[in-house]
């Protein structure tokens, strides 16, 4: 009898930790706050300013989640992960989504059984050399010390790149952006590699950008986009259509500006109607309201002014568009339908 | 007189468990047993069901996948295409590496400075308390970042050397830079050759033939050295007179090395800037020598005060004695004082050892691959088996310091007070 009463008491406990990992969506409006996984720090995707107020491309799109399902955009609690930990945070619970330059993969999405929702940003793995160096391609590196993230994609295209092209390399590991700034301009490596987007965000900080350059290669594909838990459908949905709804909303021209004029009334564009919930109930499919997309894009503008305010070429980072503008001018930004 | 009667056999009730003090420490402990299992069992469960929750069974089967990642520092043969396993491999070699070396710098450091700290000259008793103060109380992960960043930011990078900004020292032989130092490497231009063992398994090594070379013949000079001063020994004892053997036991150690040296065609491979870096040349890196510095330091330090506490330990009486009987202060602590003081010395001097390797997974701080990195870090991360790779990592460093501690216990066994 003992016997019996200890099992079931084991399975009890079991199917509770077990049914808590399934419902996001109501541990994040019980708790009241978002836990969205960023990173250490990298300027103009995720970086805390001198008040300590985190910003950029990424800390945007976790303020525009928390704005659809909590109300508040600022009902976030910004967790720092490094390459190394990001996944164990997700996994475990400690965050409820990534939004950190994450690469999207089969064996993330497979093996280590997290849900991509999307693509954000467009990139490729890329090299940071100084201009002095007078290397003009990245198989002139041949016997070079090169600075390297662990636990990212990059670290294993580093080694199939030069690994293809027989020549020899140097790895330096390093654990965070900050340290691999570090040692590059301490000269401690001849190169920093990683995504290019992330190049050009580390070398805008520099004391005198100019005097390096990101070589013409791009060793790799790197779709980056939001992340999360394997097995919450529910919860991997509304992050996916708030992605797409700012997306959405710089195709169909409802910006920060004009929101609320488009909002007010029901106009006569049936998919703005849709997505702005003044027609049909597209939230409450979600289990949200309403409101829910109108929120999101007034959080921090629509996908093209969240990355113009951030990374877009006014900025210090100066990145341009290219693969990352709306598919009608010729770039992969596009998102399935509101209906 | 007295009358001894046995205790009243009475019967056995249940509630003697609990109020008769011969059954209630047995109750207690197996209660609190109970439990315990409970816990366990309970964590057990808790993780399997929730690993079978998310889709991961524990499998190791992933350690026989392809790793795809580079290792900087490799002592075997090793590329991207390698197994987890052998990642693993080079790693705990590397764990190995830096914590043998530690072990003996902070040894020697240790001994030097504990001794050094009990000197009746002041400005150097007073110089090793300050090492010891410092290294003790600032933690050693700040020691081990702090070296590191000294390393890189104060020496030349290799493009001072290109500029001539920055020369190689000890006759060209030795470049000192910010990603490490290169000295010149053994070569053999007739070598003997590699033995490969394990075939072409993850944990394949290779043994070189002119090392063993080499090690046979030394160990044979020494032997053949040993035996000479044994006949050295008899033919005093027998006639008063000893013969004059330095010279022949230094000869038969040395003469057959160098000559099994020129055999195998010795040489030194020197270190020269080509392309980017220094190649040929054996590098240290940056890495490895701020991890063991800053490790032999820190536990030099808690080593010099257990040397002292040894040297305290034995009795004044003894020092006193020994020099009544004529022995300088320095043959009094060779010979009376260490050997008794390393009785009190070796038990704590082990967990400083098991401290120094276990410390030594904080190299994922400056980025050298040990197993916490390799295993513990890249393999974990790219793979998503937190689980598992802990549990190896566990099992690894439980087995080197229980290897350690069987070691030095048997050690401390030999030096120990023999009874006679
Ligand atoms: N996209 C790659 C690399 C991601 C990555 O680590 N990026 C760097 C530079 S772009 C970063 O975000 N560093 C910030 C930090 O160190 O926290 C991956 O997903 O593995």
């Amino acid at each position: 009898m003992k016997k019996t009463v200890f099992l079931g008491a084991l399975t009890v406990a079991g199917m509770a930790a077990g049914a808590s990992a399934a419902a996001t969506l109501d541990d994040v409006k019980a708790r009241g706050k978002l836990n969205c996984g960023v990173t250490t720090g990298l300027v103009g995707f995720a970086a805390p300013d001198a008040n300590g107020k985190w910003e950029g491309f990424d800390v945007d799109f976790c303020r525009a989640v928390a704005a659809a399902v909590l109300g508040d955009a600022n009902a976030v609690e910004f967790v720092p992960t490094t390459g190394k930990t990001r996944f164990t945070a997700l996994a475990s619970g400690e965050v409820d989504m990534l939004a950190r330059n994450t690469t999207w993969t089969l064996s993330r999405d497979v093996d280590l059984k997290f849900d991509f929702v999307g693509v954000n940003y467009y990139d490729g793995q890329g090299f940071l050399v100084s201009k002095e160096m007078g290397v003009s391609s990245a198989k002139d590196l041949d016997g070079a010390t090169v600075c390297i993230q662990t636990g990212t994609t990059t670290e294993l295209n580093l080694a199939d790149f030069f690994r293809a092209n027989n020549i020899s390399y140097e790895p330096v590991p390093i654990e965070t952006n900050a340290e691999g700034q570090q040692q590059y301009l301490a000269g401690a490596c001849d190169t920093y590699t990683t995504d290019a987007s992330g190049l050009a965000a580390t070398r805008a900080t520099f004391e005198n950008p100019q005097d390096h350059v990101v070589l013409p290669e791009i060793i790799s594909k790197e779709p980056l986009g939001p992340l999360v838990r394997h097995g919450d459908n529910e919860w991997a949905d509304i992050v996916r259509w708030t992605l797409n709804a700012l997306i959405s909303a710089e195709e169909l021209g409802i910006t920060s500006t004009n929101i609320g004029e488009l909002s007010a009334a029901p106009g006569d564009n049936p998919e703005i109607n849709r997505l702005l919930g003044t027609e049909g109930n597209l939230g409450e499919m979600l289990g949200l309201d309403a409101d829910w997309a109108k929120r999101a894009i007034m959080a921090g503008g629509n996908y093209g002014e969240v990355f113009a305010k951030n990374i877009g070429e006014s900025t210090p980072i100066a990145l341009a568009r290219g693969l990352n503008a709306q598919w009608k001018d010729g770039g992969l930004i596009y998102s399935p339908p509101f209906r | 007189m007295t009358t001894i009667t046995d205790p009243h056999q009475g019967q056995f009730r249940l509630s003697m468990l609990l109020y008769d003090s011969r059954y209630r420490s047995l109750t207690i402990q197996i209660v609190a047993l109970i439990g315990f299992l409970m816990l366990i069992g309970w964590l057990l469960s808790n993780t399997a069901q929730n690993l079978a929750e998310l889709g991961k069974e524990p499998s190791f089967s992933f350690m026989m996948e392809p790793a795809g990642y580079d290792i900087n520092q490799r002592l075997l043969d090793y590329n991207s295409q390698d197994t987890h396993l052998r990642a693993s491999f080079m790693g705990l070699l590397n764990t190995l590496l830096v914590a043998v070396m530690g072990c003996i710098t902070a040894t020697v450091l240790g001994v030097i400075i504990g001794v050094l700290r009990l000197s009746p000259n002041w400005i150097i008793s007073r110089l090793s308390a300050v090492y010891v103060e410092g290294f003790r109380n600032v933690p050693v992960l700040l020691w081990i970042v702090f070296t590191m960043a000294v390393l890189i930011e104060t020496l030349p990078q290799p493009s001072a050397f290109r500029k001539g900004e920055a020369s190689m020292s000890l006759w060209d032989s030795v470049a000192v830079t910010n990603r490490g130092i290169y000295i010149p490497e053994p070569l053999f231009s007739r070598s003997l050759g590699d033995i490969h063992l394990l075939g072409n398994s993850s944990l394949r090594f290779d043994v070189s033939l002119d090392l063993l070379a080499l090690l046979a013949v030394l160990i044979g000079g020494i032997l053949t050295s040993v035996l000479i001063k044994r006949r050295a020994d008899i033919l005093q004892e027998a006639t008063g007179v000893r013969p004059r053997t330095w010279h022949w036991r230094l000869g038969v150690v040395v003469v057959p090395v160098v000559l099994v040296l020129a055999i195998l065609g010795f040489h030194l491979g020197y270190p020269e800037l080509k392309g980017f870096n220094f190649r040929n040349g054996i590098h240290l890196r940056n890495s490895l020598i701020a991890l063991w510095l800053a490790l032999s330091l820190y536990t030099g330090a808690f080593i010099a005060e257990i040397v002292r506490a040894g040297i305290l330990a034995v009795s004044k009486g003894q020092t006193e004695a020994a020099s009544a009987l004529g022995l300088r202060p320095k043959r009094t602590m060779s010979l009376v004082i260490l050997p008794q003081a390393l009785r009190v010395i070796i038990p704590p001097l082990i967990s400083n050892y098991l401290n120094l390797t276990k410390n030594s997974s904080l190299a994922i701080a400056v980025g050298y691959m040990d197993i916490t990195g390799t295993l513990g870090g890249i393999t974990m991360n790219q793979t998503g088996r937190e689980l598992e790779t802990v549990l190896l990592l566990m099992l690894v460093y439980l087995t080197i310091s229980l290897t350690i501690s069987a070691v030095m216990n048997w050690y401390n066994e030999s030096v120990k007070l023999k009874e006679r």
